[in-house]
């Protein structure tokens, strides 16, 4: 709009392509603070990696896209694990998740959840050997066990979790230690394997301590990463992970300049 | 009797799809029925037949999800479905929000609030650029945007699967549309209902007014949630060219004159669009 | 026993009897016991579960138990439990704890078979007891009044029962639970020493080398015993064998060196087969000269029914069976020798398709040479053992009989110290009682018995199996201190401590727990009394046992702290007091007795059994009980009314209570009720002194007590009996100062090792000429006859007697011979899945208690059916399904689990029975040892289908 119009224009009704236009800026702010609460609103929701998903889930960040929240899923569970993310959950909305220490996982062989995920949100294919479903193989999360509060670790024949795995004897094992206190017991020590374990949370159901002194977290919250770089020397198969090897590049504070300039540099050297 | 269910046909037939629909859902998560599993975001009928929401695909594509079969399946039926009996046949048939928003402007007119409110502080466009942002912030988030806000998910699945806060949305919706902006969510904020609107465009379902009989008593602008398409009332015979016809009937239902009809498009005559 | 010896006990320096016995209780511990700090306050007890026997520490605040540690000082646990022993300070206050009386009733408030339970008075509860108690007296005789008893009973409470049952109603129609659990132990010991309770101690585990577990999955049903094992075993890895003998895969399995799977029953064959190679392959391992001086050989007939009903029982004759159930019931009388048994039944003259008459001749038995014994062990060679016994279809008969061979090396390997322990494999099986007596055999073959670190040792799967059920004798057959019912002497002697009139205590028994229901449904008995028990729950074929309760004219009274199926199925409910709301004390496994104080006021108007008792008591008189002329022996013998000068002699007349003639005399009223006595200041006693609750007695007054410490009478009474007989006892006293003691406690030290004249006092005496290592100075059944294999043969010369008669074992013990026989149902062609039941650690029995703890629920809240995935897969069964487990008497449904803590080969199912909603002795076969009458819960057919 020019700014030499006469003012007396102002009163004439406004054109419609003023009108267009003002209608457009008026759209554009409101969207822009409706897109802004919006996203705001999903990314809070989203940033809580806490979640356990039903097995056969593709990473959290697909899944968040990929989840149509239909709760086929839920539907199918024998045991009504799966729940929905309700608004108030604080979860993002919709998406099935379950809660261990309430009803945990109780594998079934036949895994009546994922085939039926019309979007690939739950990846047969991940929970597939030689062609055949194999719950054993999901990855919904990892137990992880709190030692200080584990009774076990204090002496007590526990191993409520070690009984309730439905891998027993392989996703948590047990580790005998003598307890030099009393002289003639032995500790029984629950050690969960993470590449057994499939984050079930039968054990954390089971766990008798008035927190689960062993829960269930995502895998990718409870595990570390070492970097490809170094191979076990004792372990052949541990090559494998050569696959991944990177070209290394590193920096650090002090090689951040290059040669010549941190040479030439001599500071308060004398 | 008679009148009665003449005046209120189509409300009745609406209302028992809609009802209808909700206890086939609820059904299946509740008692293991196996008619309609899921629910509206994406379904099985029959345990065989997947049905999806094309809009909610529409924005995993945006994410940038790699879309599965069953899903492009689901979608293309669906929306093939809607594009041929008219998009937001969703909305007055099947959205379980439209007894909610029925209800306020129910009560809106029974209260005369219209005539406090008489211009709308807000453009019917609105939903067009929310379905927008929806698939730009889909895109920049990598998630299902609308899904992760929409109070239609939320109503239906908290119906079928738990409500958690769910009644708040209700109730948000509700006191909305009744006393803020009149069809306020369906008839302006509502992304899907944008999007049915879209598709809706080339539907073979549609109302049309016969100009002759019409006495202009307005009884069909006042009931329609979308008063805009029924620009020609009393003009012209035209059928309800507009996709933002939610082909709900209540027009029909309350012309006393058999003004107003559904009919088989008439392809040949859409040269004129009813905008 | 000589007052002279109690008195010197009360005289020494209480304050270092603990010293005095070897235990060193560390002084801080000693003092923080005792004193109140903090707003609570400690004090020692003993768990509630288990056999095990860990002391424990109770903190109490407000006059509630708010936590529970383990007792540092308890040299059992030494301040550990698992995880039952955790929750101890939860069990009593569950939500639905009983706490009024409960009467079936109609719209008037009068009792009525068919009505709903209501909350009645004490008095009422009483006055209807009473009511129904003399109707069955009166019409039945002294035997129409049973009590099923138990083996979680506390010292006193057992006392208390047995005194009015055997002294006042002189009815021996009192068994305790603790007959499904050890009755078998029981007579193998019997049998084998002339005395019960295992010769060896706990601390064998420290002190061996191999520990074979037979039957026992001892990592879930004993862990702290199990974690002293596994000590064991990590202290010397290479030398320390562990064996695990089961029909399943369990968790005890985890840390064996070998895995044993055999097929159910044939470990009778299996302890054959160790003896075998011992006396055919390895004759030098053989310690004659133990052999000579401590054991004889022995023989009975093996035709001995499997303890089912008889074909001329009433029920049986009105068709209260099944023609399904008959099919197995018929073989009680009448079976035909099978191939699988026919080898092995070869040297008593049978082959296979013979016809067996089952006469039942009971624990009659003789003495043969060792040549007969040999020759009973013939048939057990490697190759026909392996054929019966493996257990494992996938398993190959190579690897099962190199286990076999292993097995048995290490018991004959010399300078090998062996452990064997058993609970309920062994124990409850239709030829438990042999069963027993062949483990034995091995240990004394090589003299590895009552050694210490060698020695066959049975568990107790109860707190006071021990203490009360055998001790003090709740069993039918029992009287305090090992004496017999059945011996005229030892009820003359107990009369005599009782104060009741010569000839009151009736000769004629045999109710145990399974007649005791079968009487009920045979109308015989019309009152029983449940006691620390769920004879309803845990008792096989359990349908026709709840039927008989519900439909016919009888009444059936549960105490109980909770609502059990028991409680469910009676017709009144007494709320009782649990365990840490009383004094009392439980005796374990390895002989140890523990006392506690009453640690908090019961729940509501909840009162012990003991008081129950006391109050019961209270309404019968001379009169009532004793001066009628009455039938007993079911019907078919006169018990003549005791003579009414014999009962005035004794300065009671017609009106005297039973009250105050067993539990309110001159004796009781000599233990004073002191608050300076330190054993009792500061402490709560209920039944004594009354408490603050004032609830409302039996009389419809507020209950003020007795006036006297009832709890120390009863312990000291029955105590008596003990010292002096090689089950001494210690003073009441000292028990409250020390961690428990072994008995027999002589002198103020316990005994770790029976029958080792090394550490045992009385068999030090025994030995004192002889000088031999051992003496087995057990006294019953030591007057024997001799024969051979067939019977007894009268004139036949011993080559290790004198002359043929009777004659008399002094200090030795026998070896026995017997063979394997079938149980009496087995898999076919209709049911054909064996099923075994059993436990799990996290659940107590019947779960009454741990059901009602939410972390124990939460981890275990239902029984599953553990089976093979194979079976599931050809039984189209779902991991997770629910399927039925269906007998020929009723069927269950069960969840699926083919993966978890046990694992079955293919063939057998285990289910769990602590859950009432998965009530499997239903399924269950009530058969038993004949001779012990221990109902088999470890094995019948089934088949299984989805659900």
């Amino acid at each position: 709009m020019s700014e030499n119009r006469p003012k007396i224009e102002r009163k004439k009704p406004l054109s419609d392509r003023r009108r267009f236009i003002l209608t457009m800026a008026r759209g554009v702010g409101v969207t822009a603070l409706g897109g802004l609460v919006w996203s705001a609103y999903v990314d809070e929701v989203t940033a809580s990696q806490l979640l356990l998903r039903p097995p056969g889930a593709i990473t959290e960040k697909d899944f968040l896209k990929t989840c149509i929240k239909c709760g086929l899923c839920v539907e199918a569970c024998p045991y009504d694990t799966l729940l929905l993310a309700k608004p108030g959950d604080n979860k993002p909305l919709g998406t099935p998740y379950f809660i261990p220490r309430d009803i945990p996982c109780y594998m079934c062989p036949d895994i009546p959840c994922v085939p039926v995920c019309p979007t690939g949100a739950l990846d047969e294919s991940s929970v597939t050997t030689d062609d055949k479903l194999d719950i054993n193989v999901a990855e919904m999360g990892l137990a992880v066990i709190d030692d200080e509060s584990c009774i076990a670790f204090w002496g007590i024949q526990c191993d409520a979790c070690y009984r309730a795995c439905p891998l027993l004897g392989e996703a948590i094992t047990i580790v005998y230690e003598k307890n030099e206190r009393t002289g003639k017991h032995a500790f029984m020590k629950p050690i969960v394997h993470s590449n057994v374990c499939t984050g079930c949370g039968l054990c954390e159901q089971a766990c008798v301590t008035e927190k689960a002194a062993i829960f269930v977290l995502p895998r990718e919250v409870a595990m570390g990463r070492v970097g490809n770089y170094y191979i076990k020397g004792w372990d052949k198969e541990d090559e494998q992970r050569l696959e991944n090897a990177e070209e290394i590049h590193t920096q650090t504070e002090i090689s951040k300049e290059s040669a010549i300039d941190s040479l030439n540099d001599s500071g308060d050297l004398y | 009797m008679a009148t009665l269910w003449n005046n209120y046909r189509y409300l009745f037939l609406r209302r028992f799809v809609q009802i209808g629909l909700l206890l086939l859902y609820f059904g299946a998560n509740h008692w293991g029925w196996t008619i309609l599993m899921g629910n509206l975001s994406s379904s099985s009928l029959l345990g065989v037949v997947p049905l999806s929401d094309p809009y909610a695909a529409l924005q995993m594509l945006a994410a940038g999800a790699v879309l599965a079969t069953d899903l492009l399946i689901g979608a293309a039926i669906i929306g093939v479905f809607y594009l041929l009996i008219g998009g937001r046949v969703f909305c007055s048939w099947v959205c379980p929000i439209n007894i909610i928003t029925d209800a306020s402007a129910y009560l809106r007119r029974v209260l005369d609030i219209d005539r406090n409110q008489k211009r709308q502080p807000a453009t019917r466009n609105m939903r067009y650029w929310i379905l927008v942002l929806s698939l730009i912030i889909s895109a920049a988030m990598g998630i299902t945007a609308f899904e992760f806000i929409s109070p239609i998910s939320m109503v239906h699945r908290g119906i079928v699967f738990g409500l958690g806060f769910g009644w708040a949305a209700m109730l948000i919706i509700f006191l909305f549309d009744l006393f803020v902006l009149k069809n306020g969510w369906c008839g302006h904020l509502c992304p899907l209902g944008g999007f049915y609107s879209l598709l809706g465009k080339f539907s073979l379902i549609r109302v049309k007014h016969t100009v002759e009989n019409c006495t202009a008593c307005m009884k069909c602008k006042t009931v329609c949630p979308e008063r805009q398409v029924l620009h020609m009332i009393d003009k012209e015979s035209l059928p309800v060219l507009s996709g933002e016809c939610t082909n709900c009937a209540r027009c029909i239902e309350v012309c006393d004159d058999n003004a107003l009809g559904f009919s088989i498009r008439e392809l040949a005559n859409n040269k004129k669009t009813g905008e | 026993m000589s007052l002279s010896r109690r008195e010197f006990l009360k005289s020494s320096a209480a304050a270092s009897a603990a010293a005095a016995i070897g235990m060193s209780v560390p002084a801080e511990l000693e003092a923080a016991a005792n004193k109140a700090e903090g707003g609570w306050r400690w004090d020692k007890a003993a768990c509630r579960f288990c056999g095990t026997g860990c002391g424990i520490m109770m903190a109490t605040k407000n006059g509630k138990i708010v936590a529970v540690k383990g007792d540092p000082a308890a040299p059992v646990n030494r301040g550990l439990n698992c995880i039952k022993g955790y929750f101890n300070a939860k069990i009593m206050y569950g939500a639905d704890r009983l706490t009024r009386p409960l009467l079936r009733m109609d719209a008037n408030g009068k009792f009525d078979k068919k009505g709903k339970f209501a909350p009645v008075s004490w008095k009422v509860a009483f006055d209807i007891m009473e009511e129904k108690a003399k109707a069955a007296f009166n019409e039945k005789g002294p035997e129409g009044v049973a009590v099923f008893a138990s083996g979680q009973h506390t010292v006193m409470e057992g006392y208390a029962a047995q005194k009015m049952m055997k002294g006042g109603f002189r009815s021996n129609a009192i068994d305790p639970n603790a007959r499904h659990c050890m009755a078998s132990a029981v007579v193998g010991f019997y049998q084998t020493f002339g005395i019960d309770e295992p010769s060896g101690c706990y601390d064998d585990i420290e002190l061996t080398d191999t520990i074979v577990s037979w039957g026992s999955n001892m990592a879930e049903m004993h862990p702290i015993l199990w974690s002293r094992v596994t000590d064991r075993k990590l202290s010397d890895p290479e030398r320390v064998k562990v064996i695990n003998m089961s029909t399943y895969t369990h968790r005890t399995s985890d840390l064996a060196d070998t895995e044993i799977i055999f097929s159910p029953n044939t470990d009778t064959a299996l302890w054959n087969y160790i003896a075998r190679e011992i006396v055919f392959n390895n004759p030098e391992s053989i310690d004659w000269d133990f052999v000579n001086k401590h054991m004889v050989f022995a023989a009975a007939s093996p035709n001995i029914g499997y303890g089912m009903r008889k074909s001329n029982e009433k029920s049986i004759k009105e068709g209260k069976y099944t023609a399904l159930e008959m099919e197995t019931i018929s073989k009680e009388m009448k079976t035909i020798v099978s191939e699988k048994e026919a080898p092995a039944l070869a040297p008593y003259g049978y082959k296979a398709g013979d016809e067996m008459i089952h006469n039942q001749p009971g624990l009659k038995h003789w003495l043969i040479e060792f040549e007969e014994y040999k020759k009973s062990l013939e048939p057990y060679t490697l190759e026909y053992t392996a054929k019966i016994s493996k257990g494992d279809p996938d398993e190959s008969i190579e690897s099962f009989k190199a286990k076999l061979q292993e097995l048995a090396d290490l018991y004959i390997e010399k300078g090998r110290k062996v452990v064997s322990f058993w609970t309920m494999g062994m124990n409850q099986h239709t030829r438990g009682t042999w069963t027993n007596t062949l483990a034995y055999n091995v240990h004394f073959l090589l003299n590895k018995q009552a050694n210490p670190g060698e020695g066959a040792f049975s568990l107790t799967g109860q707190p006071s199996a021990c203490g009360t059920a055998r001790e003090v004798g709740t069993f039918t057959h029992r009287l305090p201190a090992d004496m017999m019912v059945k011996n005229p002497k030892h009820r003359a002697l107990v009369e005599k401590k009782w104060q009741v009139p010569a000839g009151t205590i009736n000769g004629q028994m045999g109710q145990h727990i399974m007649r005791i229901h079968r009487d009920i449904e045979d109308g015989h008995v019309k009152f029983a009394w449940v006691n620390v028990c769920n004879p309803y729950q845990d008792s096989a074929s359990a349908s026709h046992w709840i039927k008989a309760a519900r439909e016919m004219d009888n009444f059936i009274v549960t105490s109980d702290g909770y609502p059990g199926i028991s409680a469910k199925v009676s017709d009144l409910i007494l709320p009782s007091a649990m365990l840490y709301e009383k004094w009392g004390a439980y005796g374990n496994a390895e002989r140890r007795t523990q006392h506690w104080r009453q640690q908090v006021l019961p729940v509501g108007d909840s009162m012990s059994d003991t008081w129950q008792w006391v109050e019961f008591s209270k309404r019968f008189t001379v009169k009532d009980l004793w001066m009628k002329d009455v039938k007993v022996g079911w019907g078919k013998k006169d018990m003549k009314a005791v003579p009414l000068d014999k009962i005035k002699a004794m300065g009671y007349n017609e009106n005297t209570t039973m009250y105050e003639i067993l539990f309110a005399n001159d004796r009781a009223k000599s233990y004073k009720i002191d608050m300076n006595d330190p054993v009792q200041a500061g402490y709560d006693n209920s039944e004594c002194s009354g408490d603050s609750r004032g609830v409302v007695g039996s009389d419809g007054e507020v209950f003020t007590g007795y006036g006297f410490f009832i709890h120390k009478y009863l312990f000291e009474e029955y105590a008596a009996f003990t010292r002096g007989h090689g089950h001494d006892l210690a003073p009441f006293d000292i028990y409250h100062k020390v961690r428990g003691l072994k008995w027999p406690v002589v002198d103020g030290k316990e005994t770790q090792w029976r029958f080792n004249a090394k550490y045992d006092p009385y068999a030090a005496k025994a030995t004192k000429e002889t000088g031999n290592s051992h003496a087995f100075y057990g006294g019953f059944l030591k007057k024997r006859p001799q024969g051979d294999l067939n019977g007894i043969k009268k004139d036949m010369q011993l080559s290790y007697a004198d002359k043929p008669g009777k004659h008399y074992l002094k200090n030795k013990a026998k070896i026995f011979a017997r063979p394997y026989m079938d149980p009496p149902e087995m898999p076919d062609a209709n049911y054909d899945t064996w099923l075994c039941t059993g436990r799990v650690l996290e659940h107590w029995h019947s779960g009454t208690m741990t059901m009602r703890v939410p972390e124990l629920y939460r981890a275990v809240p239902e029984a599953l059916c553990y089976m093979h995935p194979q079976d599931a897969k050809d039984k189209d069964l779902k991991q997770g399904g629910l399927c039925w487990v269906e007998s020929r008497r009723g069927r269950v449904k069960a969840r699926v689990e083919t993966r978890g803590r046990n694992r079955p080969a293919r063939g057998l199912v285990f289910v769990p029975w602590f859950d009432e909603k998965v009530f499997i002795n239903k399924v269950c076969l009530d058969a038993t040892c004949p001779l012990s009458k221990q109902t088999d819960y470890k094995k019948c057919a089934v088949k299984i289908y989805k659900a």
